[in-house]
Protein backbone atom coordinates (compact mmCIF):
# COMPACT_ATOMS: atom_id res chain seq x y z
CA UNK A 1 0.00 0.00 0.00
CA UNK A 2 1.25 3.40 -0.91
CA UNK A 3 1.98 5.89 1.80
CA UNK A 4 -0.66 8.46 2.50
CA UNK A 5 -0.89 11.74 4.35
CA UNK A 6 -3.64 13.79 5.87
CA UNK A 7 -5.01 16.42 3.50
CA UNK A 8 -7.41 19.22 4.34
CA UNK A 9 -8.88 21.69 1.92
CA UNK A 10 -10.69 24.51 3.66
CA UNK A 11 -12.19 27.74 2.46
CA UNK A 12 -13.45 30.43 4.83
CA UNK A 13 -17.00 29.28 4.34
CA UNK A 14 -16.62 25.56 4.69
CA UNK A 15 -14.31 22.61 4.73
CA UNK A 16 -14.31 20.93 1.33
CA UNK A 17 -12.23 17.87 1.86
CA UNK A 18 -10.45 16.07 4.62
CA UNK A 19 -8.98 12.71 3.76
CA UNK A 20 -5.92 10.52 3.49
CA UNK A 21 -4.31 11.13 0.13
CA UNK A 22 -1.39 9.87 -1.92
CA UNK A 23 -0.38 13.12 -3.54
CA UNK A 24 -1.63 16.59 -4.25
CA UNK A 25 -0.75 18.92 -7.09
CA UNK A 26 -0.66 22.49 -5.85
CA UNK A 27 -0.74 25.56 -8.10
CA UNK A 28 1.96 27.42 -6.14
CA UNK A 29 2.75 31.07 -6.71
CA UNK A 30 6.19 30.17 -8.06
CA UNK A 31 5.02 27.22 -10.11
CA UNK A 32 3.10 24.00 -9.75
CA UNK A 33 4.35 21.42 -7.33
CA UNK A 34 3.31 17.99 -6.22
CA UNK A 35 3.22 17.28 -2.52
CA UNK A 36 3.70 13.69 -1.42
CA UNK A 37 3.97 12.17 2.04
CA UNK A 38 7.10 13.13 3.98
CA UNK A 39 7.63 16.29 2.01
CA UNK A 40 9.85 18.87 3.70
CA UNK A 41 7.85 21.46 5.68
CA UNK A 42 6.85 24.27 3.37
CA UNK A 43 4.53 27.22 3.16
CA UNK A 44 3.58 28.60 -0.20
CA UNK A 45 1.00 30.99 -1.54
CA UNK A 46 -1.35 29.88 -4.28
CA UNK A 47 -2.19 31.34 -7.62
CA UNK A 48 -5.54 30.69 -9.28
CA UNK A 49 -5.41 27.21 -10.71
CA UNK A 50 -6.42 23.60 -10.42
CA UNK A 51 -5.67 21.55 -7.36
CA UNK A 52 -5.47 17.86 -8.15
CA UNK A 53 -5.85 15.42 -5.30
CA UNK A 54 -4.93 11.81 -5.77
CA UNK A 55 -6.46 9.40 -3.28
CA UNK A 56 -6.65 5.64 -3.15
CA UNK A 57 -10.03 5.82 -4.79
CA UNK A 58 -9.11 8.10 -7.66
CA UNK A 59 -8.44 11.74 -8.32
CA UNK A 60 -10.45 14.79 -7.44
CA UNK A 61 -9.98 18.25 -8.83
CA UNK A 62 -10.77 21.62 -7.35
CA UNK A 63 -10.57 25.12 -8.70
CA UNK A 64 -8.87 27.41 -6.19
CA UNK A 65 -8.31 31.14 -6.35
CA UNK A 66 -5.49 32.25 -4.14
CA UNK A 67 -4.75 31.45 -0.53
CA UNK A 68 -1.91 29.37 0.81
CA UNK A 69 -0.80 25.83 1.50
CA UNK A 70 0.97 24.57 4.56
CA UNK A 71 2.93 21.36 4.31
CA UNK A 72 3.92 19.95 7.64
CA UNK A 73 2.85 16.63 9.10
CA UNK A 74 0.07 16.69 6.58
CA UNK A 75 -1.03 19.16 4.00
CA UNK A 76 -3.57 21.87 4.59
CA UNK A 77 -4.66 24.14 1.82
CA UNK A 78 -6.41 27.32 2.87
CA UNK A 79 -8.01 28.65 -0.25
CA UNK A 80 -9.70 31.99 -0.49
CA UNK A 81 -12.32 30.34 -2.66
CA UNK A 82 -12.43 26.71 -3.63
CA UNK A 83 -14.95 24.85 -5.74
CA UNK A 84 -15.07 21.27 -6.97
CA UNK A 85 -14.18 21.39 -10.64
CA UNK A 86 -17.56 20.07 -11.70
CA UNK A 87 -19.33 22.98 -10.00
CA UNK A 88 -17.59 25.60 -12.08
CA UNK A 89 -19.64 26.45 -15.15
CA UNK A 90 -19.12 29.14 -17.73
CA UNK A 91 -21.05 31.76 -15.76
CA UNK A 92 -19.14 31.19 -12.51
CA UNK A 93 -15.90 31.23 -14.40
CA UNK A 94 -16.69 34.43 -16.25
CA UNK A 95 -17.67 36.11 -13.01
CA UNK A 96 -14.30 35.16 -11.56
CA UNK A 97 -12.44 36.52 -14.57
CA UNK A 98 -14.47 39.71 -14.48
CA UNK A 99 -13.54 40.18 -10.85
CA UNK A 100 -9.85 39.76 -11.61
CA UNK A 101 -10.25 42.13 -14.53
CA UNK A 102 -11.78 44.87 -12.41
CA UNK A 103 -9.07 44.41 -9.77
CA UNK A 104 -6.52 44.80 -12.52
CA UNK A 105 -8.14 47.93 -13.89
CA UNK A 106 -8.34 49.41 -10.42
CA UNK A 107 -4.70 48.62 -9.67
CA UNK A 108 -3.67 50.18 -12.95
CA UNK A 109 -5.49 53.36 -11.95
CA UNK A 110 -4.04 53.49 -8.45
CA UNK A 111 -0.43 52.62 -9.21
CA UNK A 112 0.20 54.45 -12.44
CA UNK A 113 3.96 54.62 -12.17
CA UNK A 114 4.69 51.49 -10.20
CA UNK A 115 4.95 48.39 -12.33
CA UNK A 116 5.06 45.98 -9.34
CA UNK A 117 1.42 45.79 -8.24
CA UNK A 118 0.15 46.18 -11.80
CA UNK A 119 2.20 43.21 -12.97
CA UNK A 120 0.93 41.17 -10.05
CA UNK A 121 -2.65 41.96 -10.91
CA UNK A 122 -2.02 41.20 -14.58
CA UNK A 123 -0.57 37.83 -13.66
CA UNK A 124 -3.52 37.07 -11.44
CA UNK A 125 -5.81 37.89 -14.32
CA UNK A 126 -3.99 35.75 -16.85
CA UNK A 127 -3.83 32.86 -14.38
CA UNK A 128 -7.55 33.18 -13.91
CA UNK A 129 -8.06 33.08 -17.66
CA UNK A 130 -5.81 30.04 -17.98
CA UNK A 131 -7.99 28.17 -15.50
CA UNK A 132 -10.75 28.27 -18.08
CA UNK A 133 -8.64 26.47 -20.66
CA UNK A 134 -7.72 23.82 -18.11
CA UNK A 135 -11.26 22.94 -17.23
CA UNK A 136 -12.47 22.95 -20.80
CA UNK A 137 -14.53 26.12 -20.78
CA UNK A 138 -14.14 28.66 -23.50
CA UNK A 139 -11.66 31.14 -22.08
CA UNK A 140 -12.78 34.71 -21.72
CA UNK A 141 -10.28 37.08 -23.26
CA UNK A 142 -8.92 39.70 -20.88
CA UNK A 143 -8.09 43.24 -21.89
CA UNK A 144 -4.68 44.12 -20.60
CA UNK B 1 -62.54 51.23 35.36
CA UNK B 2 -62.28 49.92 31.80
CA UNK B 3 -65.43 48.54 30.32
CA UNK B 4 -65.88 44.89 29.44
CA UNK B 5 -65.49 45.65 25.79
CA UNK B 6 -62.20 47.52 26.36
CA UNK B 7 -60.82 44.60 28.32
CA UNK B 8 -61.81 42.17 25.64
CA UNK B 9 -60.02 44.18 22.92
CA UNK B 10 -56.93 44.44 25.14
CA UNK B 11 -56.87 40.69 25.61
CA UNK B 12 -57.24 40.12 21.89
CA UNK B 13 -54.43 42.51 21.05
CA UNK B 14 -52.06 40.99 23.60
CA UNK B 15 -52.91 37.59 22.19
CA UNK B 16 -51.93 38.61 18.69
CA UNK B 17 -48.73 40.17 20.04
CA UNK B 18 -47.94 36.87 21.66
CA UNK B 19 -48.50 35.10 18.37
CA UNK B 20 -46.03 37.43 16.66
CA UNK B 21 -43.33 37.15 19.29
CA UNK B 22 -43.74 33.38 19.36
CA UNK B 23 -43.31 33.24 15.60
CA UNK B 24 -40.27 35.51 15.74
CA UNK B 25 -38.76 33.31 18.40
CA UNK B 26 -39.19 30.24 16.25
CA UNK B 27 -37.75 31.96 13.19
CA UNK B 28 -34.78 33.12 15.26
CA UNK B 29 -34.25 29.60 16.55
CA UNK B 30 -34.11 28.24 13.01
CA UNK B 31 -31.81 31.01 11.87
CA UNK B 32 -29.62 30.53 14.92
CA UNK B 33 -29.03 26.92 13.93
CA UNK B 34 -27.90 28.03 10.50
CA UNK B 35 -25.75 30.86 11.84
CA UNK B 36 -24.09 28.51 14.30
CA UNK B 37 -23.39 26.00 11.57
CA UNK B 38 -21.82 28.71 9.44
CA UNK B 39 -19.65 29.86 12.33
CA UNK B 40 -18.62 26.27 12.96
CA UNK B 41 -17.70 25.74 9.30
CA UNK B 42 -15.48 28.80 9.28
CA UNK B 43 -13.61 27.80 12.39
CA UNK B 44 -11.04 25.39 10.88
CA UNK B 45 -9.96 28.02 8.37
CA UNK B 46 -9.55 30.72 10.97
CA UNK B 47 -7.66 28.45 13.34
CA UNK B 48 -5.22 27.21 10.73
CA UNK B 49 -4.79 30.67 9.37
CA UNK B 50 -3.94 32.15 12.74
CA UNK B 51 -1.54 29.30 13.52
CA UNK B 52 0.40 29.82 10.31
CA UNK B 53 0.35 33.56 10.65
CA UNK B 54 1.55 33.29 14.22
CA UNK B 55 4.53 31.22 13.12
CA UNK B 56 5.26 33.53 10.21
CA UNK B 57 4.95 36.68 12.24
CA UNK B 58 7.25 35.26 14.88
CA UNK B 59 9.91 34.38 12.32
CA UNK B 60 9.82 37.71 10.51
CA UNK B 61 9.54 39.34 13.89
CA UNK B 62 10.33 42.97 14.42
CA UNK B 63 12.69 43.38 11.52
CA UNK B 64 12.46 46.81 9.94
CA UNK B 65 11.24 45.42 6.70
CA UNK B 66 8.16 43.84 8.29
CA UNK B 67 5.01 45.03 6.54
CA UNK B 68 3.16 47.91 8.13
CA UNK B 69 0.07 45.82 8.62
CA UNK B 70 2.04 43.73 11.08
CA UNK B 71 4.32 46.20 12.78
CA UNK B 72 1.97 49.17 12.71
CA UNK B 73 2.79 52.72 11.73
CA UNK B 74 4.68 53.27 14.94
CA UNK B 75 1.98 55.57 16.25
CA UNK B 76 -1.42 55.14 17.79
CA UNK B 77 -2.73 58.66 17.40
CA UNK B 78 -5.58 57.97 15.06
CA UNK B 79 -7.83 55.13 16.07
CA UNK B 80 -10.45 53.54 13.86
CA UNK B 81 -13.32 51.80 15.58
CA UNK B 82 -15.29 49.42 13.41
CA UNK B 83 -18.62 48.88 15.11
CA UNK B 84 -20.42 45.82 13.81
CA UNK B 85 -24.04 45.40 14.79
CA UNK B 86 -27.26 43.99 13.40
CA UNK B 87 -29.45 45.52 10.74
CA UNK B 88 -32.58 44.86 12.75
CA UNK B 89 -33.74 45.51 16.24
CA UNK B 90 -35.97 43.47 18.54
CA UNK B 91 -33.09 41.40 19.77
CA UNK B 92 -32.78 42.43 23.39
CA UNK B 93 -29.64 44.20 24.44
CA UNK B 94 -27.56 42.88 21.55
CA UNK B 95 -27.06 46.13 19.61
CA UNK B 96 -27.05 48.29 22.71
CA UNK B 97 -24.31 46.23 24.37
CA UNK B 98 -21.97 46.47 21.40
CA UNK B 99 -22.64 50.18 21.05
CA UNK B 100 -22.05 50.66 24.76
CA UNK B 101 -18.64 49.01 24.62
CA UNK B 102 -17.68 51.03 21.55
CA UNK B 103 -18.84 54.26 23.18
CA UNK B 104 -16.85 53.50 26.29
CA UNK B 105 -13.74 52.86 24.24
CA UNK B 106 -14.27 55.96 22.13
CA UNK B 107 -14.67 58.15 25.20
CA UNK B 108 -11.59 56.58 26.77
CA UNK B 109 -9.48 57.22 23.67
CA UNK B 110 -10.73 60.76 23.36
CA UNK B 111 -9.84 61.42 26.98
CA UNK B 112 -6.31 60.32 26.14
CA UNK B 113 -6.18 62.88 23.38
CA UNK B 114 -6.34 60.46 20.46
CA UNK B 115 -8.28 61.09 17.31
CA UNK B 116 -11.14 58.66 16.96
CA UNK B 117 -12.80 57.66 13.71
CA UNK B 118 -15.78 55.39 13.51
CA UNK B 119 -16.88 53.06 10.76
CA UNK B 120 -20.21 51.37 11.29
CA UNK B 121 -21.42 48.11 9.89
CA UNK B 122 -25.11 47.55 10.44
CA UNK B 123 -27.82 50.15 10.78
CA UNK B 124 -28.62 49.73 14.45
CA UNK B 125 -25.13 50.48 15.65
CA UNK B 126 -25.08 53.60 13.56
CA UNK B 127 -28.32 54.81 15.09
CA UNK B 128 -27.08 54.09 18.58
CA UNK B 129 -23.76 55.88 18.14
CA UNK B 130 -25.09 58.82 16.17
CA UNK B 131 -26.09 61.04 19.05
CA UNK B 132 -22.81 61.07 20.92
CA UNK B 133 -20.30 60.38 18.20
CA UNK B 134 -22.04 61.25 14.96
CA UNK B 135 -19.35 63.74 14.03
CA UNK B 136 -16.71 61.01 14.07
CA UNK B 137 -18.36 58.79 11.48
CA UNK B 138 -16.27 58.27 8.40
CA UNK B 139 -18.36 55.66 6.72
CA UNK B 140 -21.08 53.09 6.91
CA UNK B 141 -21.43 49.65 5.40
CA UNK B 142 -24.92 48.42 4.80
CA UNK B 143 -25.54 44.70 4.97
CA UNK B 144 -29.33 44.83 5.01
CA UNK B 145 -29.55 43.24 1.56
CA UNK B 146 -27.31 40.36 2.53
CA UNK B 147 -29.31 37.26 3.37
CA UNK B 148 -26.40 35.00 4.16
CA UNK B 149 -23.08 36.44 5.10
CA UNK B 150 -20.40 35.22 2.73
CA UNK B 151 -16.68 35.68 2.66
CA UNK B 152 -17.11 38.21 -0.14
CA UNK B 153 -18.95 40.56 2.24
CA UNK B 154 -16.09 40.39 4.71
CA UNK B 155 -13.65 40.99 1.88
CA UNK B 156 -15.55 44.12 0.90
CA UNK B 157 -15.33 45.52 4.41
CA UNK B 158 -11.67 44.56 4.67
CA UNK B 159 -10.93 46.25 1.36
CA UNK B 160 -12.55 49.45 2.58
CA UNK B 161 -10.55 49.39 5.82
CA UNK B 162 -7.26 48.50 4.12
CA UNK B 163 -7.75 51.24 1.55
CA UNK B 164 -8.11 53.76 4.35
CA UNK B 165 -5.07 52.33 6.09
CA UNK B 166 -2.96 52.62 2.95
CA UNK B 167 -4.12 56.20 2.57
CA UNK B 168 -2.82 56.84 6.07
CA UNK B 169 -6.20 57.65 7.55
CA UNK B 170 -5.59 55.79 10.79
CA UNK B 171 -2.93 53.92 12.78
CA UNK B 172 -4.86 51.34 14.74
CA UNK B 173 -8.10 49.58 13.88
CA UNK B 174 -10.30 47.74 16.35
CA UNK B 175 -13.44 45.81 15.54
CA UNK B 176 -16.39 45.54 17.90
CA UNK B 177 -18.74 42.59 17.80
CA UNK B 178 -20.50 40.16 20.09
CA UNK B 179 -18.98 36.79 20.72
CA UNK B 180 -21.50 34.00 20.82
CA UNK B 181 -21.32 31.94 23.99
CA UNK B 182 -24.80 30.51 24.14
CA UNK B 183 -28.38 31.58 23.61
CA UNK B 184 -28.58 33.66 26.76
CA UNK B 185 -25.11 35.12 26.76
CA UNK B 186 -23.26 37.04 24.08
CA UNK B 187 -20.16 38.94 25.07
CA UNK B 188 -19.43 42.25 23.37
CA UNK B 189 -15.80 42.07 22.33
CA UNK B 190 -13.18 44.47 21.04
CA UNK B 191 -10.46 43.02 18.85
CA UNK B 192 -7.55 44.80 17.29
CA UNK B 193 -7.06 43.91 13.63
CA UNK B 194 -4.48 46.47 12.47
CA UNK B 195 -1.65 46.16 13.31
CA UNK B 196 -2.33 42.45 13.29
CA UNK B 197 -2.01 40.71 16.61
CA UNK B 198 -1.48 36.97 16.47
CA UNK B 199 -0.89 34.68 19.38
CA UNK B 200 2.71 33.64 19.24
CA UNK B 201 3.01 29.86 19.12
CA UNK B 202 3.79 28.40 22.52
CA UNK B 203 7.32 27.32 23.28
CA UNK B 204 7.81 23.64 22.77
CA UNK B 205 4.78 23.48 20.55
CA UNK B 206 5.41 21.06 17.70
CA UNK B 207 4.39 23.56 15.05
CA UNK B 208 6.76 26.28 16.24
CA UNK B 209 9.74 23.93 16.07
CA UNK B 210 9.14 23.05 12.47
CA UNK B 211 11.39 24.95 10.14
CA UNK B 212 9.37 25.77 7.10
CA UNK B 213 10.64 26.49 3.65
CA UNK B 214 8.93 29.49 2.20
CA UNK B 215 8.00 29.90 -1.40
CA UNK B 216 8.27 32.75 -2.38
CA UNK B 217 10.13 34.27 0.59
CA UNK B 218 8.61 34.92 4.00
CA UNK B 219 8.01 38.57 3.48
CA UNK B 220 6.24 38.12 0.17
CA UNK B 221 3.98 35.56 1.78
CA UNK B 222 3.31 37.85 4.72
CA UNK B 223 2.51 40.74 2.42
CA UNK B 224 0.08 38.51 0.58
CA UNK B 225 -1.51 37.02 3.65
CA UNK B 226 -1.89 39.97 6.00
CA UNK B 227 -4.70 41.62 4.03
CA UNK B 228 -6.39 38.23 3.92
CA UNK B 229 -5.91 37.99 7.66
CA UNK B 230 -7.93 41.17 8.14
CA UNK B 231 -10.70 39.77 5.94
CA UNK B 232 -10.62 36.47 7.80
CA UNK B 233 -10.92 38.15 11.18
CA UNK B 234 -13.77 40.30 9.99
CA UNK B 235 -15.51 37.29 8.48
CA UNK B 236 -15.20 35.35 11.73
CA UNK B 237 -16.52 38.35 13.65
CA UNK B 238 -19.46 38.77 11.27
CA UNK B 239 -20.41 35.13 11.70
CA UNK B 240 -20.14 35.33 15.48
CA UNK B 241 -22.24 38.44 15.35
CA UNK B 242 -24.83 36.68 13.20
CA UNK B 243 -25.14 33.83 15.66
CA UNK B 244 -25.23 36.23 18.61
CA UNK B 245 -27.94 38.32 17.03
CA UNK B 246 -30.21 35.35 16.48
CA UNK B 247 -29.45 34.01 19.94
CA UNK B 248 -30.24 37.35 21.54
CA UNK B 249 -33.42 37.69 19.51
CA UNK B 250 -34.50 34.22 20.45
CA UNK B 251 -34.20 34.80 24.17
CA UNK B 252 -35.69 38.28 23.92
CA UNK B 253 -38.69 36.93 22.05
CA UNK B 254 -39.01 34.04 24.47
CA UNK B 255 -39.25 36.54 27.32
CA UNK B 256 -41.74 38.63 25.39
CA UNK B 257 -43.91 35.60 24.73
CA UNK B 258 -43.88 34.70 28.39
CA UNK B 259 -44.70 38.24 29.47
CA UNK B 260 -47.59 38.34 27.04
CA UNK B 261 -48.90 35.10 28.55
CA UNK B 262 -48.77 36.56 32.04
CA UNK B 263 -50.51 39.70 30.90
CA UNK B 264 -53.29 37.71 29.27
CA UNK B 265 -53.85 35.83 32.50
CA UNK B 266 -54.07 39.02 34.52
CA UNK B 267 -56.40 40.67 32.04
CA UNK B 268 -58.63 37.61 31.91
CA UNK B 269 -59.01 37.63 35.68
CA UNK B 270 -59.87 41.32 35.60
CA UNK B 271 -62.33 40.69 32.79
CA UNK B 272 -64.07 37.90 34.68
CA UNK B 273 -64.21 39.97 37.82
CA UNK B 274 -65.85 42.93 36.12
CA UNK B 275 -68.25 40.66 34.29
CA UNK B 276 -69.28 39.19 37.65
CA UNK B 277 -69.69 42.71 39.03
CA UNK B 278 -72.04 43.61 36.19
CA UNK B 279 -74.12 40.49 36.78
CA UNK B 280 -74.33 41.13 40.51
CA UNK B 281 -75.35 44.68 39.83
CA UNK B 282 -78.16 43.61 37.52
CA UNK B 283 -79.41 41.07 40.04
CA UNK B 284 -79.50 43.68 42.78
CA UNK B 285 -81.48 45.96 40.54
CA UNK B 286 -83.99 43.24 39.68
CA UNK B 287 -84.39 42.14 43.31
CA UNK B 288 -84.74 45.63 44.70
CA UNK B 289 -87.19 46.41 41.90
CA UNK B 290 -89.28 43.37 42.83
CA UNK B 291 -89.19 44.28 46.51
CA UNK B 292 -90.42 47.77 45.83
CA UNK B 293 -93.64 46.45 44.31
Amino acid sequence: MAETMQFDLVSPERSLMSAQVKSVQIPGADGDMTAMPNHAPLITTLRPGILTVETEKGTEEFVVTGGFAELGEGLSVLAERALPKGDVDQATYEAMVDEAQSTYNQTKETFKNEPGPVDDAAKLLSDMVAVGTHIGLSPKQPSL
Amino acid sequence: MPSLKDLKTRIESVKSTRKITKAMQMVAAAKLRRAQDAAEMARPYTERFNAVMGALAASVGDSDSAPKLLSGTGKDDVQLLVVMTAERGLCGGFNANIAKLAKQKAAELKAKGKTVKILTVGKKGRDAMKRDFGSLFIGHIDLSDVKRIGYADAQGIAKDILGRFDAGEFDVATIFYAKFVNVVSQIPTAQQVIPAAFDAPEEGDAASNTLYDYEPDEEAILADLLPRGVATQIFAALLENGASEQGARMSAMDNATRNAGEMIEKLTIEYNRSRQAVITNELIEIISGAEAL
